[in-house]
């Protein structure tokens, strides 16, 4: 299978939970900070993951032209 | 709670036949652990996961993880990396991961995975699980019965006035006489001190905040706040961005309590977000505390709702 291909949508989840649409950045405050972390035969490791963490970081907190820093 | 959503892609579905039955070509995503009962295996059956692959409840001791197949050359170390470094790929994935985990959340207590953890086969996933399975048991019973609730406090700073602007200049009024030089650096001053104002009243109300929250709440983690950027969904400055562990049946009254603390004062926003799924107090760091409140006396059997 290609890297082209899209991770599908679950269009039930998007009925059953009606409006429970969350802002991406509160998602991700938690789904790269929290959720159990496992040990044992994992095909990607925590440090992997950190290493991911680190370059996300710097889209998600960047400071750009339109919301400058206030110092 | 008003609408944030950020432009996702269209929905698309690759045909579960595009991926191979079984071998090496694929790996198992883990979504959440929970209790081995009927509610997480009609979760499974009834949900679908990354790819529209169907769910698994993979079971071992009591316990289950719900898992699905996704491509291993999708999710193998490098490609992974560069499939999160594009942003539109990283919120598909978050938000049907989370789609899944919120959806087990409202019919038991679950363990949230954190985000792209990615085992080779079944076997693997069950050896996790025996593990864990003291670990992952006290954690649910800990988490049994809660929800988490995200508190997060904004400082609304005036808007500044640029300093070298005609119009602020010829307000200066009685003190045109002053020099351009130090009636710039008098508007500087009164901005200034409008900033330590609006900071000063928000980090009063976050003080409050953490007080009200903490009386109902099992649990409270402290995480970044969030700085602006691209993702940046609310006006002013972030100042405090917490997560607290609730009892279900407390929920509306936190909600209400904690956005009246920033309804009360000017220049100063309270939003509340949930309910989660226990995101911010599955990590290890937690285990220790969950151990405190394991043994509060919940039948560790009982299906909690965690329907809003």
């Amino acid at each position: 299978m290609s890297s082209e291909s899209v991770w599908a949508r679950n269009e039930a989840d998007e009925d059953l939970l009606g409006g429970r649409q969350v802002a991406l950045i509160d998602l991700l405050d938690r789904l790269l900070n929290g959720g159990a972390v496992l040990t044992g035969d994992l095909v990607l490791s925590v440090a992997d993951v950190d290493l991911v963490r680190i370059n996300l970081r710097a889209v998600i907190h960047s400071i750009t032209p339109d919301s400058p820093s206030p110092w | 709670m008003p609408d944030h959503r950020t432009a996702t892609p269209d929905p698309m579905t690759v045909p579960s036949a595009s991926l191979p039955a079984t071998g090496d070509d694929r790996l198992w995503y883990v979504y959440a652990v929970g209790r081995a009962e009927e509610a997480l295996r009609a979760v499974a059956r009834e949900t679908s996961g990354l790819y529209g692959e169907p769910l698994h409840a993979i079971e071992c001791e009591g316990l289950a993880v719900l898992a699905s197949p996704v491509p291993a050359a999708d999710f193998h170390e490098q490609a992974l990396k560069a499939q999160l470094e594009q942003l539109d790929r990283l919120e598909t994935l978050a938000r049907i991961h989370d789609g899944v985990v919120a959806r087990a959340g409202t019919r038991t207590t679950v363990l949230p995975m954190r985000l792209a953890t990615v085992y080779v086969d079944t076997e693997r996933v069950a050896e996790m699980l025996r593990q864990g399975s003291g670990q992952f048991t006290s954690l649910l019973a800990h988490l049994t019965g809660h929800q988490e609730w995200g508190v997060k406090v904004y400082a609304l700073a005036a808007p500044a006035t640029p300093p070298s602007s005609p119009v602020s200049r010829a307000s200066a009024g009685p003190e045109r006489s002053v020099s351009p030089g130090r009636a710039f650096l008098q508007e500087r001053r009164a901005q200034r001190r409008s900033r330590q104002d609006a900071f000063r009243a928000a980090g009063a109300v976050a003080a409050r905040v953490t007080d009200t929250a903490t009386a109902f709440a099992r649990d409270r983690v402290a995480h970044r706040p969030q700085q602006g950027g691209p993702l940046a969904t609310k006006a002013g400055e972030n100042i405090s961005n917490e997560a607290y562990l609730v009892p279900v049946e407390h929920a509306a009254a936190f909600r209400d309590e904690l956005t009246a603390l920033g309804d009360a004062e000017a220049g100063v926003h309270v939003e509340v977000t949930g309910p989660w799924a226990p995101y911010s107090f599955a990590t290890p760091g937690n285990a220790a505390a969950a151990g405190r409140g394991a043994e509060h006396g919940r039948d560790p059997d009982e299906g909690q709702d965690h329907v809003e």
